[in-house]
């Protein structure tokens, strides 16, 4: 996983609640055996007006040019901006993929579903949850001005606005701790391999069942 | 004092960081189920890292969301689809993975299967690269979805990495009327607390309303706990649950089998456990339920009508609704019972069970489909299921009313196979999700319990099902 530093992007609003996954990548393109190029069928359904099946050429497709990331002053868009419960649905970890792979490294929403959000830590896209009230606010900026954008500073735990004003977030400290360092969990869990293994032997005597 | 959710996590708790309820912590997994579509990502990485699998023997796999429902015998179509199962079929090979396969008559859909085979035991921790996986907490296991790097870390660890999660109690109380099933619960719950409800909570269903539910029924509704936004749904063990597994495939014998009914016999909550929040619905007043949006928690009784965003003040919520209208093809304060049929869809793992496929045999029994039903499908969970039910002879019945009765798998509930609605169809499905394009891009999902999908089989509309004599 690369280490997740401070950048500054622009900021695209998708203002409507309950995104759930199926909408973020349909299931269509579920079919790959790959973890990469889910990007160019994030939202697929809402991006594009004809319908889209996996191995078409997208450049062949014709856009819905009503989508908010197909308006060009969004084009660039790295941080996205959403409302309640983004990534509700299903478990597909290609929906974090898509989002990745098409270029966001950021989602701002006051709420995210439980499997969603935990799988956007595990390639490191830093979700953030942020009160409605900051939120409707950026929304009001965002759609104001034309190439409005944040600077996310994880370390300091701080969203900064065009003005110089900041907004603080909270995060999870471990989970701050792998995306800061780039670190895989897989790694980190095996380090409690010898705990893994007496728990392990415990089990087994005391829930023999478990392991016929 | 301790909730079924603090005595299942505490008895599988490897390590933690702190005791902060807020630290992350690494939980023993006892059950990793393994379908194609979460898992070649996983086991690429597993193999790219030189890793191997912890414990083989926790794991079952099965194909289930690309499989044909016709046609089985010249395989799979669709090359893409063939890919991804050939791929499940390769990994589990190459590492030993028990898997049944597409001609075994054991296979099914994931969360089907599981329990029909006794691998979904009480007091078990089960995953799945599957956010419906809290089907399983029907049996007082702790149950959940997970994402594919997860998959990968369970494979590679056998433990998952959490964050203890809020308990909330729903209790239902009372008899359930004539035609309304678990899946009315399920739905009306979600109606109530809406699809974020439930968001950081794991639920447990309680009350008297449950306690009476087969295990087919408290599947369905541990299964929807997801739509309500709870990774985990939970019903504690008794003797319904004891009962359904006795003599299963993968269940304990003699003296491990009395050994693990005394253990199971305590997963229950403590009657002073103190739940972060409770929920109570009286189970006489819950009617049968249609969805008329794109949320499951867009839902209104047989009784009522399609809202009027008109009367909602939230901006962003009547927004919503008119989105929901427009893409349903659906006028404000229309009656549900006006509204007419194209599909129907008996099946996913939500309702695909013996049981449902019984009650809605018993609805059409006799009967025949409307003549405006372009497609009336019925998809067994399993093909286990599938023979059961034709020793019933239900296919027979199904078939006779103008049913297709097919081969087990997702089918119709997400549509990954060729089974899918048309642009604009509307379905009468027996699924869990009525979210855009889920049963095919435009289609339009209405979400009921498999005997009201059996009546507006019959009417070519919704219906109250309580009119057919049969519950």
């Amino acid at each position: 996983m690369e280490k997740f530093q401070t950048f500054t992007g622009v900021v695209a609003p998708l203002d409507r609640a309950n995104v759930d996954t199926d909408a973020i990548i349909p299931k269509q393109f579920l079919k790959s055996i790959k973890r990469t190029g889910f990007g160019q069928n994030l939202f697929d359904e809402w991006r594009y007006l004809d319908h889209g099946e996996p191995g078409m050429d997208v450049s062949q497709r014709q856009l819905n040019p009503e989508f908010v990331l197909n308006l060009p002053r969004y084009k660039s868009a790295r941080i996205l901006l959403a409302r309640d419960n983004f990534g509700c649905g299903s478990s597909r970890e290609h929906a974090p993929w898509a989002l990745q792979d098409y270029g966001f490294k950021v989602i701002v929403a006051p709420s995210f579903a439980d499997i969603f959000f935990n799988n956007c830590f595990k390639i490191g896209l830093l979700p953030i949850v942020l009160e409605g009230k900051f939120l409707d606010q950026l929304f009001r900026e965002v759609n104001q001005t034309e190439g409005y954008a944040l600077t996310v500073n994880l370390q300091d735990q701080m969203l900064i606005k065009p003005t110089g004003e900041h907004i603080s977030f909270t995060v999870d400290t471990f989970r701050k701790h792998c995306l800061l360092n780039g670190l895989d969990d897989i790694g980190l869990t095996l380090q409690h391999a010898e705990k893994i293994k007496a728990y392990e032997k415990k089990r087994r005597v005391q829930q023999p069942w478990l392991f016929v | 004092m301790y909730t079924l959710y603090d005595k299942l996590w505490n008895q599988h708790l490897v390590h933690t960081e702190s005791n902060d309820a807020d630290s992350m912590a690494l939980l023993y997994i006892d059950r990793h189920l393994v379908h194609e579509v979460t898992s070649p990502q996983a086991f690429e990485s597993l193999k790219l890292a030189g890793r191997k699998p912890w414990r083989v023997n926790s794991i079952l796999a099965v194909a289930d969301h690309n499989v044909p429902t016709t046609g089985r015998n010249q395989g799979i179509n669709d090359p893409v689809s063939r890919l991804q199962v050939d791929t499940l079929d390769e990994n589990c090979e190459e590492l030993g993975i028990t898997e049944f396969k597409m001609h075994d008559v054991r296979q099914g859909i994931v969360h089907v299967i599981g329990p029909e085979q006794g691998a979904t035991l009480p007091g078990m921790t089960v995953v799945c690269g599957d956010s419906h996986t809290s089907t399983h907490g029907a049996f007082g296991c702790l149950a959940f979805g997970i994402g594919t790097s997860e998959v990968e870390h369970v494979l590679a660890t056998q433990c998952l990495l959490a964050k203890k999660s809020k308990t909330m109690r729903i209790l239902v109380e009372g008899e359930l009327g004539l035609g309304v099933t678990a899946k009315d619960i399920a739905l009306a719950v979600i109606g109530r607390i809406g699809t974020a409800g439930g968001t950081g909570y794991a639920i447990e269903f309680a009350g008297s309303a449950i306690q009476s539910l087969s295990m087919e029924g408290r599947m369905t509704l541990c299964n929807m706990a997801i739509e309500a936004g709870a990774r985990a749904g939970m019903v504690a063990v008794d003797d319904t649950t004891i009962e359904y597994i006795q003599g299963r495939p993968f269940a304990p014998q003699g003296n491990l089998w009395e050994q693990a009914v005394a253990y199971w016999r305590t997963l229950h909550s403590d009657a002073d456990a103190v739940f972060d929040k409770s929920i109570i619905l009286n189970a006489a007043e819950i009617r049968p339920q249609v969805t008329w949006g794109t949320s499951p928690e867009m839902v209104t009784t047989i009784d009522g009508c399609v809202p009027d965003p008109a009367n909602v003040a939230d901006q962003v919520k009547r927004h919503d609704m008119e989105q929901a209208l427009k893409y349903m093809g659906l006028q404000p304060n229309t009656p549900i019972q006006a509204i007419t049929l194209d599909k129907i869809f008996i099946g996913s793992c939500t309702n695909s069970r013996i049981e449902d496929l019984r009650a809605a045999a018993a609805v059409i029994r006799d009967r025949h489909i409307a003549p405006t039903i372009k497609l009336a499908l019925v998809v067994p969970g399993s093909g286990l299921v599938k023979q059961q039910a034709e020793k019933e002879g239900l296919d027979k019945i199904f078939v006779a009313a103008g049913f297709e009765w097919r081969e087990p798998g997702c089918s119709m509930c997400l549509a990954m196979n060729d089974d899918r609605l048309s642009r604009g169809e509307r379905c009468a499905s027996t699924s869990n999700r009525n979210f855009e394009g889920r049963q095919g891009p435009g289609g339009r999902t209405h979400l009921v319990s498999p005997a009201m999908a059996a009546a507006a089989a019959v009417e070519g509309h919704f219906v109250d099902v309580s009119k057919f004599g049969t519950s």
